[in-house]
């Protein structure tokens, strides 16, 4: 059995320093500071609304798209702001990835899901993608299911399949960080727990964050988890420290279902 | 706002409900078994056996169905902390009736002849123990420190009148072996008084961890 009660996580990977976000007049991110370990995994849960998803897009710069979007302060990721005008998107994207709601499987071969961004990287060599492709399906237990079916639709298989498939394409091109947006929303109870376990796998060596409302999915699968309300992180600690003993009381409210 | 979670709060008010009921039942036979000593009763304390077998039925109750919140309301941070020490809370109680129990055997052995003495300081110490049951159960449903820190100190009370009598009862029964037989009940009847406190007194602890988060040694 893995350790998931101790101590987790390496150096930190990304951190957030008086991150702010506006939409338009609104401020969605009202300075926020929180540290990301490398392998670990932190979940962040608050009602809907609070800036959860808000933020995790934030970190990979999803928002950017969004008309009317301002962002001040800096999210710091291999010794850079990464709002610095300097970072390249495609570069950032491809060390940081991200994992939707829904699985969004391009109506691609399962192969050619994969295969897709280190193409965009430049990789071009059979063999090399071949590689990266087996790797990655097999990064995320799919890899014997799936083998004799590489040029057969990603929209052919389970909904939890397809999200796995999700997860590969985003280790495709070895990130360092993975975020997870509801990621098992779409997904039964089973495929779930699938999920979860692959995000304990995988902690072995990224650093994952997930956003997630549903509690028993944030205190089963994560080391660290996050509590915001209104755009401001109400308290960040140990998940076991969090749904045993909030320090906070809107924490706990929340954590006991008497926030709604 | 409307409470969104009132089942699971009317589960958790009858936990308390419960804890405080079978804290009455282990009180009563608490108070039977002194007075099956004091009135030298052995029909009182067979009668007192007996009724054991209630308090520990509502242990495995109360057991049961703070396993169901668990299993199938999730409850977590004070919740969680509460249902835990409902369990807790539960097996000291218990012990409470099981220690009543012992006082009712040895009270049985004392029954056919008068006593050497009268007995006042175990009554004395059987009245802080009740008093310190109620105080740790309503300190729990109540979730009243202040209670549970009166309740401390009348434990260090007890641990004093059981050094005294021990060392009362010993002298005794230095000066004349005539009355070892009966001074050894009273010794023992005594520290069944002193176990049940220190019981209590892990009741107090858990409340204290339910209220504050922290674990921690209430009384060595």
């Amino acid at each position: 059995m893995r350790d998931v009660a101790g101590e987790a996580g390496g150096a930190v990977k990304v951190e957030a320093k008086g991150f702010r976000l506006y939409y338009g007049e609104f401020q969605a991110l009202k300075g926020l500071d929180a540290a990301f370990p490398d392998k670990s995994i932190t979940a962040i849960i608050g009602p809907s609304g609070c800036g959860k998803s808000t933020f995790l897009r934030s970190i990979n710069r999803m928002n950017d798209l969004i008309e009317g979007v301002r962002v001040a302060g800096e999210i710091v990721y291999g010794g850079k702001n990464i709002y610095d005008p300097s970072v390249d998107l495609t570069w950032l994207r491809s060390r940081i990835g991200m994992v939707f709601q829904r699985p969004v499987a391009f109506p691609l071969s399962i192969y050619d899901n994969v295969a897709c961004a280190p193409r965009v990287q430049g990789i071009t060599k059979k063999s090399e993608l071949d590689q990266i492709v087996e790797r990655s399906l097999k990064g995320v237990g799919l890899w014997d299911d799936v083998k004799d079916d590489l040029r057969k639709p990603a929209g052919g298989l389970s909904l939890g399949n397809q999200q796995k498939l999700c997860i590969a394409r985003a280790i495709s091109t070895n990130p360092d960080v993975i975020l997870l947006d509801e990621p098992a929303s779409a997904l039964d109870p089973m495929a779930t727990l699938r999920l979860e376990d692959l995000m304990w796998e995988l902690r072995e060596n990224y650093c994952l964050v997930i956003v997630t409302h549903n509690m028993q999915q944030a205190s089963r699968a994560s080391d660290y988890t996050m509590f915001m309300l209104d755009g401001e992180i109400v308290e960040m600690g140990h998940t076991r420290q969090v749904f045993t003993n909030p320090r906070d009381p809107r924490t706990e409210r929340y954590v006991t279902g008497k926030l709604v | 706002m409307p409470n969104p979670r009132r089942t699971f709060d009317r589960q958790l008010a009858k936990l308390d409900e419960d804890l405080l009921a079978m804290g009455r039942e282990a009180e009563a036979m608490l108070g039977d078994a002194l007075k099956a000593l004091k009135e030298r009763d052995a029909a009182l304390a067979d009668a007192t056996i007996a009724r054991d077998d209630v308090v520990d039925r509502y242990r495995y109750d109360i057991e049961r169905r703070a396993m169901e919140i668990i299993a199938t309301q999730q409850p977590a941070a004070r919740d969680l902390r509460r249902v835990f020490a409902a369990i807790a809370i539960a097996a000291d109680v218990e012990r409470v009736g099981d220690y009543s129990v012992d006082i009712c055997k040895t009270a049985k052995r004392l029954a056919d002849k008068p006593l050497f003495k009268p007995l006042v300081d175990i009554p004395r110490m059987a009245g802080l123990v009740v008093q310190m049951l109620r105080d740790s159960l309503e300190g729990f449903v109540s979730r009243d420190l202040a209670l549970i820190e009166k309740m401390i100190g009348d434990d260090d009370e007890v641990d004093h009148l059981y050094r005294y009598l021990h060392d009362e009862l010993c002298d005794f029964m230095m000066k004349d072996p005539e009355l070892v037989d009966q001074a050894v009940q009273l010794v023992l009847i005594s520290r069944h008084l002193e176990r049940i406190a220190d019981h209590i007194t892990n009741i107090g602890e858990r409340v204290f961890y339910v209220e504050t988060g922290e674990l921690k040694e209430l009384h060595q």
